[in-house]
Formats: structure tokens, C-alpha cells, sequence
């Protein structure tokens, strides 16, 4: 099927199966560059960042040049970021790795930090009561506690994730990017479209499976809301 | 040889700094391209954002906006707008518009928002009108906020001009992708440094900037227009770190 925007002849439309169902292997390469970059950065990032925020949680004399350092670090562009990595760290994956780690790192450090720090002083009061000492009191009570704002966290992180692998065109490692590009370069519209289109399906579907395994980690602030279990 | 030695002795040759693609050229192109597209995203959000925060409402379709544009590649956009024929500065100019749209919106919308409802109370019952209200009470209490989102967007569309270089729009963005095509990678180096400081000193000044405008009354509220007491804990009253909504984390420029 074919939905032709006709501009000029030869057509150029938007929107073309014939484009899919043709370079189906190349979309799907590029697909698979873009998931598996996107997933391995975010996973690295929340490795990284829980005992960051933990870190910073417990030493709050480290949380101001933490996120401090962290806001700087946002400010600077992707592009320039990958200018600077670019030249030590070679033209390729790990340059945009690097690149996506660090973005997905400053999100994931505050949304731990802000979620600890969230935690109810009563609900740290009573466990303390129970004679809970400091990293009992941290793995049983308040990492549990911030588990809804670590995966807001984690959401944000993809979704901007996703978005930003496009920007890795510039070192040639940009997944869907490379097809925008490419489209771009050859004024292939249909190419340029169906990228676009994957990006935001590929976001969406990363978000909602994300906000699912909220959900099933923390069984309790579902049901009924105002009656919490004791 | 060094990257770093090369990219110091592409910044210290005065032929790079002069001439129509010298980099003082490219960094006013780069800063005009910026201002025009937060002109035009402050006039498109600014008197939605000002009409939803009177009336109370769009919060909701501020976080919406906000969630939608961020999983859409900048990249993505600027090839479609290249692609469909607007070429070089007009597509970056419309593409960065449309991501400095959401900080500008949910700035009018919040900062308009968190006026205290018995100042506003107040105002109707000494007999103001409503546009009265928002012209006199609300908009000078609501400019923290207001600041605050222009500088976040502002900031954003500084940081993603240089993307638009890779379609053909001119900024310091062009000396990277010029040194990515030719392989220069001290060019590359110098480019990155060059951009990542506009973006600080810019970050820097619209601090400054925010500082000013803001009415000596509500100086002592913090960076995002909230006071200082009755935050949740001791050790957070340095800094206001409220990521729980996306809509209020910056954005990175993808």
C-alpha cells in the first residue's frame, strides 16, 4: 500500500510500505542499535547512580556538589559532549555510550536522591523505633519507600535516552538516527519518517513496559488508596 | 599526536576566529538563531501559558506537551522540516521553537499557579478586575517562575542549535560537524569547548538576569520560585530538587 503525498514527480511520499517491506533489514539493524544502546546505557546508569544517590543520601554534606556538578554536567550539549569524547574515545559505540550514560546518570542520581529524601519522617521514625539500624533502615524501609520516584526516574532517563541515541550520527553510531540522516542526505522522505515514527513507538513502548515494573514492584500503593495496609 | 595541543592551536589561529565562517561570525549567528526561536516559542507560549494559569488549569496539558516533545528526536525534526524544504536557519529556527515551547509553557502555568489564593482573594475583594488581577498580582508574583522557564528554554535552544549544523544551519555547531567530515578531531575538540561554554556562560548570565527582574520582595524564595521553609528535609533546603514530575526536570537536547 502506498500513501503518496504527490509533491513532484518521481513521488517522494512520507509515508511507504514498499520503503519498510525493502530495507526491512536495515531498519531492523538500526532498530536493534538504537534498543540495545538505549537499554545498555540506562542499565549501566542505574547501577551507577543507585549507590550514588544512596551515597548522597546518607552523607548530605555530598548532596549540593553532587547535583550541583550534575546541573553543570546537563547544561553541556549533547553535540559538544560527543565533540569532546569523540577524540579519546574513538568514532563509534562507545563514544555515544559514554555520551547517553552520563545524561541518564545525572536524572537517575537526583530522582534516587529526591525519592530517599521523600521518605515519610514517620515512616523513618517508626523503623528506627523498631531498632533498625542505618543500612537496614535504607534496604528495608526507605529504598522500597522510593521505588516510585527511582522508576519516574528511570522513565524520564529512557525516554531522553531514546531521543539522544539520534544525535550519536555525528560519530556514525546513532541507530534510527542514521536513517534520519541518510534521508535526509538523499531527500528520501518515506526513510526520514519511518525512523521518526520508530523513535516515538520505540519511547512509548519503553515507557509503559518501565511504568509496568513499577507497578508490579510495588504492590502496595495500588487498590484501595486511602486504607494503606499496617 | 595531541588532540588536546591541536584543538588549543585551532582556537589560538586568529584566521579561525575572523571572516564570514570565523568563529565570532558563527557564535552571533549561532546566539541570533537562539533568540529568535525563544522569541517565537515566548509568544506562542507565554499568552497560553499566562490564559491556562489565570484560569487554573492545564497543568495536566503542560506535562503532556512536555512528555511528547522530549521523546521526539530534535534530529528527527530538523530532517523532517530540511526535508520538506525549509532549509538552514528558518528550520532550526521553527524545529528549536517548538522545544522551548514546554519549559516557557509550564513556567507561566506553575508560577501562575502557586499564587497564594488568598493574595489573589484579596485583589477581588479590594475590586480589581481579572485581567487586573493577573496584570498587577499574579504576573508580578509568578516571575520567578517565569524567569526560571525562560532561562530553561533558553538554555535548551542555545544547547540545540549546533545540532542543526548536520542540515545545513550555521552555528559553532558547524565547526564540529566540519571537523567530524574532514576528520580534524582538534577542530572537533575546540568546537565542543566552544559550544559547551556558550552554553555556560549563557546559563551563567540568565542566572544573573533572573536575579534582577525578580521583584526585591520575593528574592528570598529559592532558584525555583519556592520559599525556603517547609521543605521536606534539612539537607535539601540547599538546593529544590523536585525530578518527581518530568515536567519540572530540564531537558536534555537530544
Amino acid at each position: 500500500m502506498l500513501i503518496a503525498v504527490l509533491a513532484d514527480a518521481p513521488p517522494n511520499p512520507w509515508f511507504s510500505w514498499q520503503y519498510v517491506t525493502r530495507n526491512a533489514d536495515d531498519i531492523r539493524q538500526a532498530l536493534e542499535q538504537h534498543v540495545s544502546l538505549t537499554l545498555e546505557a540506562i542499565a549501566i546508569a542505574f547501577v551507577v547512580a543507585l549507590p550514588l544517590g544512596a551515597l548522597a543520601h546518607l552523607r548530605p554534606r555530598l548532596a549540593g556538589p553532587f547535583l550541583g556538578t550534575a546541573g553543570v554536567l546537563y547544561t553541556i550539549p549533547s553535540l559538544a559532549l560527543f565533540a569532546v569524547l569523540a577524540p579519546y574515545t574513538g568514532i563509534g559505540r562507545t563514544t555515544v555510550l559514554i555520551g547517553l550514560v552520563a545524561y541518564a546518570l545525572l536524572v537517575l542520581v537526583r530522582n534516587v536522591l529526591v525519592g530517599l529524601q521523600g521518605v515519610d519522617p514517620a515512616v523513618r521514625d517508626a523503623a528506627r523505633g523498631m531498632g533498625y539500624g542505618r543500612a537496614r533502615l535504607l534496604f528495608g524501609v526507605e529504598l522500597p519507600q522510593a521505588v516510585p520516584t527511582i522508576v519516574a526516574g528511570v522513565r524520564l532517563a529512557t525516554v531522553t535516552t531514546v531521543a539522544l541515541v539520534t544525535v550519536g550520527v555525528v560519530v556514525g553510531y546513532g541507530g534510527l538516527g542514521q536513517l534520519m540522516f541518510r534521508g535526509f542526505r538523499s531527500d528520501y522522505h518515506a526513510e526520514i519518517m519511518t525512523a521518526t515514527v520508530l523513535c516515538l513507538v520505540l519511547a512509548l513502548v519503553l515507557d509503559l513496559t518501565i511504568a509496568a515494573i513499577g507497578r508490579g514492584l510495588t504492590p502496595w500503593t495500588r487498590g484501595t488508596r486511602g486504607t494503606r495496609p499496617v | 599526536m595531541d588532540v588536546l595541543t591541536e584543538a588549543f592551536r585551532w582556537l589560538n589561529d586568529p584566521l579561525n576566529w575572523q571572516g564570514p565562517d570565523g568563529v565570532i561570525a558563527l557564535a552571533i549567528a549561532h546566539v541570533e538563531v537562539s533568540v529568535l526561536a525563544v522569541l517565537l516559542a515566548a509568544a506562542v507560549a507565554l499568552p497560553i501559558g499566562l490564559w491556562l494559569g489565570h484560569r487554573g488549569r492545564g497543568g495536566v496539558a503542560g506535562v503532556v506537551v512536555a512528555n511528547t516533545t522530549r521523546a521526539l528526536p530534535t534530529l528527527a525534526l530538523l530532517t523532517l522540516l530540511a526535508a520538506s524544504g525549509l532549509f538552514g536557519n528558518t528550520a532550526t529556527v521553527l524545529a528549536c521553537a517548538v522545544f522551548a515551547v514546554p519549559p516557557l509553557l509550564s513556567g507561566a502555568v506553575v508560577g501562575l499557579g502557586e499564587v497564594d489564593a488568598d493574595v489573589r482573594d484579596a485583589a477581588r475583594g479590594v475590586g480589581m478586575a481579572g485581567s487586573r488581577v493577573l496584570w498587577s498580582v499574579e504576573l508580578p508574583l509568578a516571575v520567578p517562575q517565569l524567569a526560571a522557564g525562560i532561562r530553561t528554554g533558553a538554555v535548551q535552544v542555545l544547547a540545540t542549535v549546533p545540532l542543526a549544523a548536520l542540515v545545513g544551519g550555521r552555528s559553532l555547531g558547524s565547526i564540529v560537524v566540519e571537523g567530524f567530515g574532514t576528520q580534524r578531531y582538534g577542530q572537533v575538540l575546540a568546537g565542543g569547548l566552544l559550544v559547551a561554554a556558550l552554553c555556560l556562560v549563557a546559563e551563567g548570565l540568565l542566572a544573573i538576569v533572573q536575579r534582577v527582574v525578580t521583584p526585591p520582595g520575593l528574592r528570598a524564595l529559592g532558584r525555583d520560585g519556592l520559599p525556603r521553609a517547609g521543605r521536606r528535609s534539612p539537607w535539601s533546603r540547599r538546593r529544590h530538587v523536585a525530578a518527581e514530575s518530568p515536567a519540572d526536570a530540564e531537558t536534555v537536547h537530544a
